[in-house]
């Protein structure tokens, strides 16, 4: 009941933060994809490139966020920004690319051969392929990468309010220090609920993107 | 129109060309079927003529126009490809699968949707139902109609196909090559097909290119094809029935005698047994007013009985058309059990008949000629 009133008192603080949250959030994946999906497109060029890449990101990946906010304060203090915003948004940035990178790899080599060799023989260029063909049909999964990528994200913006990037974290961080479960528990449950949304959300926009010749 | 000249392919890291020195002419509005085992080159030779493989050696020409010096991806816009696979693209209505190459060469919408829905009815699906459905809602049969619907959408002159009707189940097969082969007499492209299965060859084929080991070891009409193989490779590999299958491709009319005699219903007895005795022919044919067939008397009730014709004819157990193919004239004589059958045109007229006797020396003449 204490918690119920902490968060009716405190609504207005809450959606805040959830601003900043999903700011943080949404800046970064929104760049995540921008970069993810070229690249994942390129390395089905090559196998070589493929496993590098791939083995890149995965290794990211395994970095604690609070390791890498650690590493990034003096490197991005050059610039004067060693904490806040920026650093949070590039840690999302990095983590989100494995999902987004493998899942768009993944699609586009999967896309029936047959269809591949139909479009080349009737004359669709390179970029034709993918536009008209291979990314339409690698749509649902790429977009399976970046709701994985956001939901995995949303809890690592959380850990971001160490670094002063703000944030549902925030309510975490100072109930731990205040010892203030009513604080730790809104975070928490702000958090979980941020996630379950925003998924829900993507998987409403995912079957948006797919043509209904490929819903099953 | 299409035109090889010394085309090879060897391909990297092999030693063996897999095309070796071809050269072919296929006429304009002919099929040409490349036949072959799997791996006797048929398939790269047909890739070669729309660049997907690019020869080695030689040249090829389409319209009298070397394809090495149009750009690649211009030439595939202009020559229809259907594969075995079908391949439509799954995100894409049929409406939009057939127009991809419309829409690519920029036609305006308009005029490609219009088209669209014209093709579908050349091939009895209806527009209203099928233009707005997605690929996977369609039979594999309805599915391969509009892979080579897609092909024809911006009215190219040639038409490559890879193995089309492979993947489709007998009975459908037969369907829609029949229904291909309708098409191909109103829009007359020139058709390089790569196939695996002589009896498609012969049916589909106007000249059937036999390959072997990547060397074109025969290129000959299908009838010549299965008169006279030219060494044992081919005869093994049209097999050991290649004489039944000429049978399909000879019409009713060329083992057909026309002119028979024939009596009216009025007629007496005696003057069929007359006309038998002069013909030496054991039955004759009753025919009504307009010339159609009734029913016929054979010379052992004319001769022992009286009276007119019309009296004492027997029902025939059935005729053939004039346009059939012979298969169907002996299947039809095997299955009623005789020796002979009434030829009838559209109206149902008597205009000759047709014995096994007379198949049989027809389809041997061809042997003794050559």
């Amino acid at each position: 009941m204490e918690i119920v009133n902490y968060m009716l008192a405190n609504w207005q603080l809450i959606a805040v933060r959830a601003g900043e949250h999903i700011s943080i959030v949404s800046v970064a994946i929104g760049l995540a994809i921008l970069t993810g999906v070229p690249i994942g497109i390129a390395i089905t060029q090559s196998r070589r490139a493929a496993d590098s890449v791939l083995y890149v990101a995965s290794m990211v990946i395994t970095i604690p966020s609070i390791a890498l906010f650690g590493i990034m304060i003096p490197v991005l203090s050059l610039i004067g920004q060693g904490i806040g915003y920026v650093p949070a948004v590039i840690a999302v940035l990095l983590y989100a690319q494995l999902p987004i990178i493998r899942n768009t790899y993944s699609a586009i080599t999967n896309v029936d051969p047959a269809l591949r060799e139909a479009a080349r023989g009737m004359g669709l260029t390179t970029l034709q392929r993918l536009r008209e063909v291979e990314l339409p049909i690698a749509v649902p999964v790429i977009m399976a990468g970046v709701r994985v990528a956001v939901v995995m994200n949303i809890g690592v913006t959380a850990i971001a309010a160490y670094i002063g990037a703000g944030g549902l974290g925030t309510f975490i961080s100072r109930g731990i220090s205040q010892t203030d479960p009513r604080q730790l528990i809104t975070g928490a449950i702000a958090v979980s609920v941020l996630a379950v949304v925003a998924d829900f959300t993507l998987q409403g926009l995912q079957r948006l993107m797919t043509s209904p010749g490929l819903r099953t | 129109m299409i035109r090889l000249e010394n085309v090879s392919k060897t391909f990297p890291g092999g030693t063996e060309p897999a095309v070796d020195q071809v050269s072919m002419e296929v006429p304009a509005g002919e099929i040409c079927v490349l036949l072959g085992p799997s791996g006797c080159g048929k398939t790269t030779t047909m890739k070669m003529v729309n660049r997907l493989i690019e020869p080695s050696s030689g040249d090829i020409f389409i319209d009298g126009r070397n394809t090495k010096d149009v750009d690649p991806v211009e030439l595939r816009r202009s020559l229809g490809y259907v594969i075995q696979q079908i391949g439509l693209f799954p995100n894409k209505t049929i409406e939009d699968n057939i127009c991809v190459v419309p829409d690519i060469l920029g036609w305006d919408r308009a005029r490609s949707r219009k088209r669209a829905a014209e093709l579908l009815e050349m091939v009895a699906l209806d527009p209203a139902v099928f233009l707005k459905r997605y690929p996977k809602e369609l039979s594999g049969g309805q599915q391969q109609r509009i892979g080579v619907l897609r092909a024809i959408a911006a009215d190219p002159p040639v038409l490559l196909m890879d193995e089309p009707f492979g993947a489709i189940d007998p009975i459908n097969r037969e369907i829609i090559q029949d229904e291909f082969l309708k098409i191909q007499r109103t829009v007359k492209k020139t058709i390089m097909f790569v196939s695996h299965d002589i009896d498609e060859a012969v049916k589909m084929a106007d000249r059937i290119a036999i390959f072997r080991a990547g060397k074109l070891v025969q290129y000959d009409t299908p009838d010549n094809l299965l008169a006279h193989p030219v060494d044992s490779f081919v005869s093994d590999f049209v097999g050991g029935d290649r004489t039944l299958k000429r049978l399909q491709l000879l019409k009713v009319a060329e083992a057909m005698l026309g002119d028979p005699p024939r009596v009216r219903t009025e007629d007496s007895l005696a003057t069929a047994a007359k006309l038998m005795d002069e013909h030496g022919h054991k039955a004759i044919v009753m025919v009504g007013p307009r010339g159609r067939v009734r029913g016929f008397v054979d010379l052992n009730t004319a001769r022992e009985e009286k009276g007119a014709v019309g009296e004492h004819n027997a029902a025939l157990a059935t005729t053939i058309r004039a346009t059939e193919n012979l298969r169907t004239a002996v299947s039809t004589m095997f299955r009623h059990d005789v020796t002979w059958l009434a030829c009838v045109d559209e109206d149902g007229v008597y205009i000759g008949y047709v014995t096994l006797r007379g198949i049989t020396r027809l389809l041997a003449r061809a042997y003794s000629d050559g």
